[in-house]
């Protein structure tokens, strides 16, 4: 920034610029560390104006690669992730990626071009309706109109995008309006008449909770993604301590609440452990910390905590009582509210026995998979890799089993170290997230743990790493098929095996080698001890295609329809 | 209330086909205020939850300053009707007197036919077609309930209405 313009930026007064040097400027403004991105004829003048900005701007190979890397910084950062498409195609493809921030409420700043505001409307090239096509999978979008109003809305939108329930956030570029020279002010005030997030939770809920808590005999905290959204997995140990309260989490919770903890439960929903389902179904008192009730997590609604008064922090109003009746609603931040919590230190709860009848059932029925030392299962290189990086890596994921032996099999006792697609199963998700992830923890160890079917969606940002050489461990839990869709179509539509066996697959091995990155194709219990332990040493990226017993399913499971105390393959 | 901004209606629509609910009516207009829009809703819901989360779904809406249920409140609320109905000679002065305790009005007439416009609540506006069916409507248009609470508030009526 020139000195002239820090003057007159004190003064309140406006400098004159092209609507692309205010994004780029406004960029900066915002402390971005990196941006993922994608040029095309609509984004010219911004990439123009990028070229010599000093801003760092990752290429991605297809633009929902840009998006899922820009996810995968967020998630560990909290901070949005920022991605450039242009308009039309480049625009339609980071489609699948908004509607995945959405429905996990991951923070992002997403820039796409527009045709030029005069030929808008009369299908030009390249054209499409990118305000109608993403209204429904942002938090809002923009079109801009005036070169002017770019420095106002790009701060509007990080604001959005970060603060309240976090989620995308969406501004449309006309190329004109990149172009074109206005006069703005730097640093405007926001015009948000109608965004008001409520934070501060309401005093009389807490006293309820407590309430509700003093006299409970069978409580149980569900801790969602909030929890990690509010970064607040120091208040939520602090308060299940201090009230004795076991904790079971959502596949998007993991992390908010240490593993080895003697409070700590485990994953709760469809592949969640016996102890965490029976936990929801048995409790007298739910205490909801920032979980969005997902029908993967209550199973049949009709069986969901029959017993229970339901309480429910939630920084979002509308997620209160949209699928479990609650008794409690208390609207906030989730770090507030718990701090509350802490402070009032109410009467606790008479719950050893409860804690007791738990921790037997933890015990008693723990998860468990068949098998000897002569074949490799999943579930044994998911341990395995927990065991070679102490538990300490960033776990990236795509969607599918592997995902749910990573949830179940790799347990964390830290916070922010699990990226993984929860409520829109986002298949390709893994490999662009790990970039984001290990851009966000340049020293951290990423372990970025895929499908053989979804790695073959979006492997193509194999280039990404292997160009700013990025030290990811990627893990191919490798069977030969869309493992999900063959688990069900083995449980519930008679064996038939309709599109989900993958018998030719190219080598994996020789694809990494094409794009530089070192790779080792695995097939017994020993090679993948040794290749896991060279890949944790080795400086650079590293691809372990781990071929393992084909025809494993995950389990215990819920099945579709039915309750929590309805599990099948827990250990008898 | 809403943001007069490009695009908000279609926020609002959609976000009622997303949530799977269906619209009635739905009247948009300039409100008291420069830059703001009304917008009124009429929703048919059996359950009051639906109608909770609809209007916490639209609370969320960045250009939605605004949300009011006033199904149970004491409001004031007019619809709109053009209706052109068969009308011949012969029976021309007939429709005429079913105008009049109606407050309605002919707007335009012609050889055989005559457009009629109303006024007033959607029942007596729905009251109003029925007296006109056997007579031959041609053609009908309407434009949906527009509403506000009265200025002063006494509980009553259990219609199904939303206004945002």
């Amino acid at each position: 920034m020139t000195q002239k313009a820090v003057i007159a930026e004190k003064k309140g007064e406006k400098t004159t610029k092209s609507g692309a040097n205010f994004l780029i400027d406004a960029l900066k403004k915002q402390n971005v560390e990196v941006v993922f991105g994608y040029p095309g004829g609509a984004v010219l003048p911004i990439y123009d104006a990028l070229y010599d900005s000093g801003v760092f701007h990752v290429l991605t190979r297809h633009e929902q690669g840009s998006i899922h890397a820009a996810e995968g910084y967020a998630r560990i950062t909290g901070k949005p992730g920022v991605v450039i498409a242009t308009s039309g195609p480049g625009a339609t493809n980071i489609v699948t990626g908004l509607a995945d921030a959405m429905i996990d409420s991951i923070p992002l700043v997403v820039f796409t071009g527009q045709v030029a505001t005069s030929v808008i409307g009369s299908d030009a090239f390249q054209e499409a309706d990118v305000l109608g096509i993403t209204t429904p999978i942002t938090k809002h979008n923009y079109q801009v109109r005036k070169p002017g109003d770019l420095p106002r809305i790009v701060k509007e939108a990080f604001y959005i995008a970060s603060s309240g329930r976090p989620g995308p956030v969406l501004i449309d570029i006309p190329k004109d309006v990149a172009i074109l020279q206005a006069e703005a002010e730097e640093d405007p005030e926001m015009d948000l008449p109608g965004y008001q997030p409520t934070l501060q939770p309401n005093y009389l809920q807490i006293r309820k909770l407590i309430e509700a808590v003093s006299g409970a005999k069978k409580p149980v905290i569900l801790a969602g993604a909030g929890v990690l959204h509010a970064r607040a997995s120091e208040e939520l140990k602090k308060y299940a301590e201090q009230q004795g309260i076991p904790v079971v989490h959502t596949l998007l919770g993991i992390g908010g609440f240490p593993a080895d903890h003697s409070l700590f439960v485990g994953m709760g929903g469809m592949h969640g452990v016996y102890a965490a389902n029976m936990a929801l179904y048995e409790c007298d008192l739910l205490i909801n910390v920032g979980a969005r009730f997902d029908d993967r997590l209550t199973g049949n609604l009709a069986a969901f905590a029959p017993q229970a008064t339901v309480a429910h922090i939630d920084i979002d109003p509308a997620e209160i009582g949209k699928n479990v009746p609650t008794k409690i609603p208390v609207v906030g931040d989730a770090k507030e509210a718990l701090a509350q919590l802490i402070a009032q230190n109410g009467k606790l709860p008479e719950a050893s026995e409860w804690v007791q009848k738990i921790t037997e059932w933890k015990e008693k029925f723990p998860l468990f998979y068949e098998g000897d030392s002569s074949e490799l299962k999943p579930q044994k290189v998911i341990e395995l890799l927990h065991k070679k990086t102490n538990g300490d890596a960033i776990v990236v994921t795509d969607v599918g089993q592997h995902q749910m032996w990573a949830a179940q099999y790799y347990t964390f006792n830290k916070p922010h170290a699990w990226v993984t697609s929860g409520g829109l199963g986002t298949m390709g998700f893994c490999v662009p997230a790990a970039i984001g992830a290990q851009l966000a923890e340049p020293d951290a160890t990423v372990a970025a743990v895929v499908g053989d079917a979804g790695f073959q969606m979006t492997n193509q940002e194999l280039a990404v790493i292997a160009e700013l050489n990025l030290p990811i461990k990627i893990i191919i839990v490798n069977n030969h098929s869309l493992g999900m869709v063959r688990q069900w179509q083995e449980l519930f539509y008679q064996e038939r095996y309709s599109h989900s066996l993958l018998q030719n697959q190219p080598s994996f091995v020789k694809l990494a080698d094409a794009y530089g990155i070192k790779a080792y194709k695995v097939t017994t219990i020993e090679e993948a001890e040794e290749r896991m332990s060279e890949a944790l040493t080795t400086d650079g990226p590293i691809l372990l295609d781990i071929h393992v017993a084909p025809g494993e399913n995950v389990y215990p499971m819920i099945a579709p329809g039915k309750g929590h105390h309805e599990m099948e393959g827990v250990k008898k | 209330m809403v943001n007069n901004r490009p695009g908000v209606l279609n926020r609002i629509t959609n976000l009622f086909s997303k949530r799977n609910y269906n619209i009635e009516s739905i009247t948009v207009g300039h409100s008291e205020q420069e830059g703001i829009s009304r917008i009124t809703v009429v929703v048919q819901v059996d359950d009051e939850k639906v109608i909770e989360q609809m209007t916490k779904q639209l609370n969320k809406q960045i250009d939605v300053l605004k949300v009011m249920d006033i199904s149970n409140q004491s409001i004031v609320s007019r619809e709109l009707a053009l209706i052109k109905v068969l009308a011949t000679s012969q029976n021309r002065s007939e429709i005429y007197a079913l105008i009049e305790p109606f407050r309605a009005s002919a707007i335009d007439v012609s050889k055989d036919s005559l457009t009629v416009q109303i006024t007033g609540e959607s029942g007596k506006i729905e009251a109003f077609i029925e007296l006109l069916k056997p007579y031959g409507i041609k053609e009908l248009a309407r434009t949906g309930t527009t509403a506000f609470p009265r200025g002063t508030q006494r509980t009553n009526s259990n219609k199904s209405l939303s206004i945002v």
